[in-house]
């Protein structure tokens, strides 16, 4: 800044035209943009930058964060009511896309290209520019040898075989070899900066045009899943994906196997599905497993969970028989599942009188206590049923999971349990008190699964194995130079420069020379 | 098998407590020092003077402890055994990793898989190879050699772990880690990771050496003056560091390819993802401090420090503290 103030201060000498001069305000910001520039492009701020980005991860690792689990969000705003505010404020559940963490690397990548372009340039220039002829005096630099015997020079240049050799003739009749190598070296390094970029900018291109959603899908026909945003238990779209962008298709569950050891832990899982869209119709059956998604035209779908739904048949006591199939999460390994099963449109229209059924499914279990399932598979089921009868409170408008009674409705006494909890077994039936009847029909499976569009992929991808090719020769290539001086006495001297860090590079002149001199 | 696995993680433990207690002995019995040992090497060689055939070669023997090398320990009684104790430990530590590498071998034979299953086998497995890299880096230098108390702290401290509050009875893989990218990926972390523990090792010898010739003498730092040339122990740690931050690129980057093959996207920034971003950051920061030479290299060894303790809170912290879709197979 002093610089270019000083240049601007300076009074124009006599008799010459006053020339134009910069407003010193003008200056002074010129100054400071690029006394910023350079600050900013410096290593050390860099590494700052770097620093600063590893400390800012940390928070997401320890807080829970909405893109990971939504779920644990609310459950740390349960256990922590004053704190969690303040540290939604302030970005504490979405680190990863705050404008602080966005800041950090968005500067730390502005530094970088500031640092790269220079020597993108530099080394373009590098590559068209012949290695410098040889020094005065060689044996100045950190490698150099008086050839004592005669060095032919053709064989001298198959020695130089793989370095970039240039031979100058000068008027003394000296001849000089410079020949360099190892420009792969900073090559790489621009190729592993540049591919920086571009994962950045496949990740920016994925949460823009990328989208994702889960959806429990049970088997059965009428069960089936086709592709929309009203079918999604949750979804999060990117901002340039609308709801008509999504492809069309539909999912029918049609078999789940899954195995297990005689110890419970599982082996393997497989579903199968048929698909359909509008354009093709029938696109077959297929299995999907974890580790191998269903790969669709615009659409990937992962298996992420599976586990039962009981299906219950109930007759009220007018006769009127219903059929409701109930996906019941699991609550561990051996697939000990809770759920709800309901029947709002029991006994009429009597909201009073609607049904419901609070059950535990266990799928394998002999005798009592009738808690915890023995073994995820169906060996031996056992279903404990609750009956509530009253308003399940399904038309309060409120949102409620399906997975459990309404709790407002139990605590104000609307709904209430009807009779003692009943353990019942596959095709067995319970008769309520008031004449009614339920029936436990069977199970059918269900899973859960992911469904994903990520078009930045292919980009992040490309991006990681370039990084992955310029990291190496980034981090092995040795950049060095070597001198052969051949004066027409026939007297011959060396020189070596090793341009980047290379313990070896004594070896290697060393044998280079003994191959010139023999 | 997994009863011969079992049992030879024993004898590796003891193996590498004995080549620590070794080293450990060699700092205090060893060398002392060029000063120290000059003049305690006189009337050593009298001793052995007394021994030679010809007395007029004792002159020859006098003028010798000049030259003597560091290692040749003190006095009399002590010198043979202080001379032995630096060998002595690198036996044991070959004892150990033969056993060590044969414990993980016959897991992985009783178990019919790789033995990469949970972080029992994991820790074994990285601690198993980080024994071979540093044997193979002390027959290529040896004047590294005191190195090896740090790496068998290391050792015998994460081996111990392992067998006392990870193990795991011998089991087959969940499905979510039935892939081929299984192997790959936890190959290159492991491998990796073993790079990075010698590497780590070597820094902090690097830092009690600079320190120690900076006057500091505290807690560790008094070992300084027994280590090797801070120099060659410095560009040992980059050549080891600059070897494994390419693997461990490449191990996060299979790992990626499996999350979108497993769980549908590439990353996501669950726990372990998060701590293996911070030490690729870590690191890299390190190789940038490493290769500016504005930046002083103690600065960069303690980088390289703190990107070995982001390695290790991602071992353990992770996995104890924080539940991910990480966590398999116990703890």
């Amino acid at each position: 800044m002093s610089v270019a103030e000083a240049a601007v201060e300076r009074p124009p000498a006599d008799g010459e035209p006053p020339r134009r001069r910069t407003p010193r305000i003008v200056a002074a910001a010129w100054a400071a943009v690029r006394n910023g520039w350079r600050q900013l492009t410096s290593m050390r701020t860099a590494l700052m930058l770097l620093f600063l980005l590893a400390v800012a991860a940390i928070p997401g690792s320890v807080l829970p964060q909405r893109s990971v689990k939504v779920e644990d969000v609310q459950r740390f705003y349960a256990a922590n009511p004053r704190l969690a505010p303040v540290l939604d404020r302030l970005w504490g559940f979405e680190v990863y896309a705050s404008p602080w963490f966005a800041a950090i690397y968005l500067l730390l990548f502005t530094s970088l290209i500031g640092c790269i372009t220079p020597r993108l340039r530099d080394h373009a220039k590098a590559l068209r520019t012949a290695p410098p002829d040889a020094p005065k005096r060689l044996e100045r630099l950190p490698q150099s040898a008086v050839l004592d015997a005669a060095v032919d020079e053709a064989a001298a240049r198959t020695a130089l075989r793989g370095w970039r050799t240039v031979r100058r003739e000068h008027a003394d009749g000296t001849v000089t070899l410079a020949a360099e190598k190892g420009y792969l070296k900073e090559a790489g390094n621009l190729l592993f900066h540049s591919s920086l970029l571009v994962i950045l900018i496949g990740v920016g291109l994925g949460s823009l045009w990328g989208w994702h959603a889960g959806r429990l899908i049970v088997a059965g026909p009428e069960q089936v899943f086709c592709n929309t945003v009203q079918q999604y238990d949750d979804f999060g779209l990117g901002p340039r994906v609308g709801a008509g962008d999504l492809p069309d298709f539909c999912l029918e569950l049609t078999d789940f196997r899954a195995e297990y050891r005689a110890d419970g832990m599982p082996i393997s899982f497989a579903a199968d599905v048929t698909a359909t869209d509008s354009a093709h119709g029938d696109l077959g059956r297929h299995t999907f497993q974890v580790n191998h998604p269903l790969r669709l035209d615009g659409a990937n779908v992962y298996l992420l969970g599976h586990g039962y739904a009981p299906v219950l048949r109930y007759t009220d006591a007018a006769g009127v028989t219903q059929e409701a199939v109930s996906p019941f999460p699991y609550t561990d390994a051996t697939l000990t599942s809770q759920g709800v099963a309901a029947f709002p449109d029991a006994n009429g229209s009597d909201k009073t009188k609607q049904m419901a059924f609070s059950g535990t499914y266990l799928p394998t279990k002999d005798g009592p206590p009738y808690l915890r399932s023995d073994h995820p598979a169906e060996r031996n089921p056992a279903l404990m049923l609750t009956a509530y009868r009253g308003d399940l409170g399904l038309d309060a408008g409120i949102p409620s999971s399906v997975y459990d009674l309404d709790q407002r409705q139990l605590d104000a006494g609307r709904l209430k349990k009807y009779g003692e909890p009943k353990l019942m077994r596959v095709g067995e039936t319970w008769t309520l008190e008031d004449g009614s009847k339920v029936e436990f029909v069977g199970t059918r499976q269900w899973i859960t699964v992911s469904i994903r569009h990520d078009p930045g992929e292919p980009i992040v991808l490309t991006g990681a194995v370039l990084l992955l090719v310029g990291l190496p020769l980034s981090l092995y290539g040795k950049r060095r130079r070597v001198w052969l001086r051949l004066r027409p006495d026939g007297s011959a001297e060396a020189g070596g420069l090793p341009r980047t860090e290379y313990p070896g590079f004594e070896d290697e002149f060393r044998s280079l020379v003994e191959r010139w001199q023999r | 098998m997994a009863e011969l696995s079992d049992g030879l993680l024993v004898v590796t433990l003891l193996s590498y407590l004995a080549a620590m207690l070794l080293h450990a002995g060699e700092y205090a019995f060893g060398a002392r020092g060029r000063i120290a040992n000059a003049a305690a090497a006189v009337p050593a060689r009298e001793l052995v003077g007394a021994g030679a055939p010809v007395v007029t070669e004792a002159p020859h023997a006098y003028a010798a402890p000049a030259v003597t090398e560091p290692g040749d320990g003190a006095s009399g009684g002590t010198r043979s055994l202080a001379a032995w104790l630096g060998p002595a430990a690198v036996g044991a530590t070959i004892l150990g990793a033969v056993a060590h590498v044969i414990t993980v071998v016959t897991r992985g034979i009783a178990a019919e898989r790789l033995p990469f299953g949970n972080m029992y086998e994991f820790v074994l497995s990285i601690t198993a190879l980080g024994s071979v890299i540093w044997l193979g880096t002390l027959f290529f230098q040896r004047q590294v050699r005191h190195l090896g108390l740090f790496v068998m702290l290391f050792e015998v401290l994460l081996v111990g772990v392992a067998g006392m509050v990870l193990y795991t009875p011998v089991g087959p893989l969940v499905p979510a880690l039935d892939s081929y990218w299984f192997g790959i990926h936890i190959g290159a972390v492991i491998t990796s990771s073993s790079l990075f523990m010698v590497a780590g090792a070597a820094s902090i010898m690097y830092l009690v050496r600079t320190g120690y010739d900076n006057g500091k003498r505290g807690f560790l730092y008094a070992f300084g003056g027994r280590l090797a040339n801070a120099e060659a122990v410095e560009r040992l740690s980059f050549r080891l560091h600059a070897f494994a931050f390419p693997i461990w690129t490449f191990g996060v980057t299979a790992g990626a390819i499996w999350a979108e093959v497993a769980w549908g996207r590439y990353w996501g920034w669950d726990p372990k993802e998060v701590w293996a971003f911070i030490s690729w950051v870590v690191y890299a920061g390190y190789l940038h401090a490493r290769a500016t030479p504005s930046i002083k290299r103690s600065t960069a060894a303690w980088i390289a420090v703190i990107g070995f303790l982001t390695m290790m809170m991602n071992l353990f912290g992770v996995n104890i503290f924080f539940t991910g879709l990480h966590s398999y197979g116990g703890v």
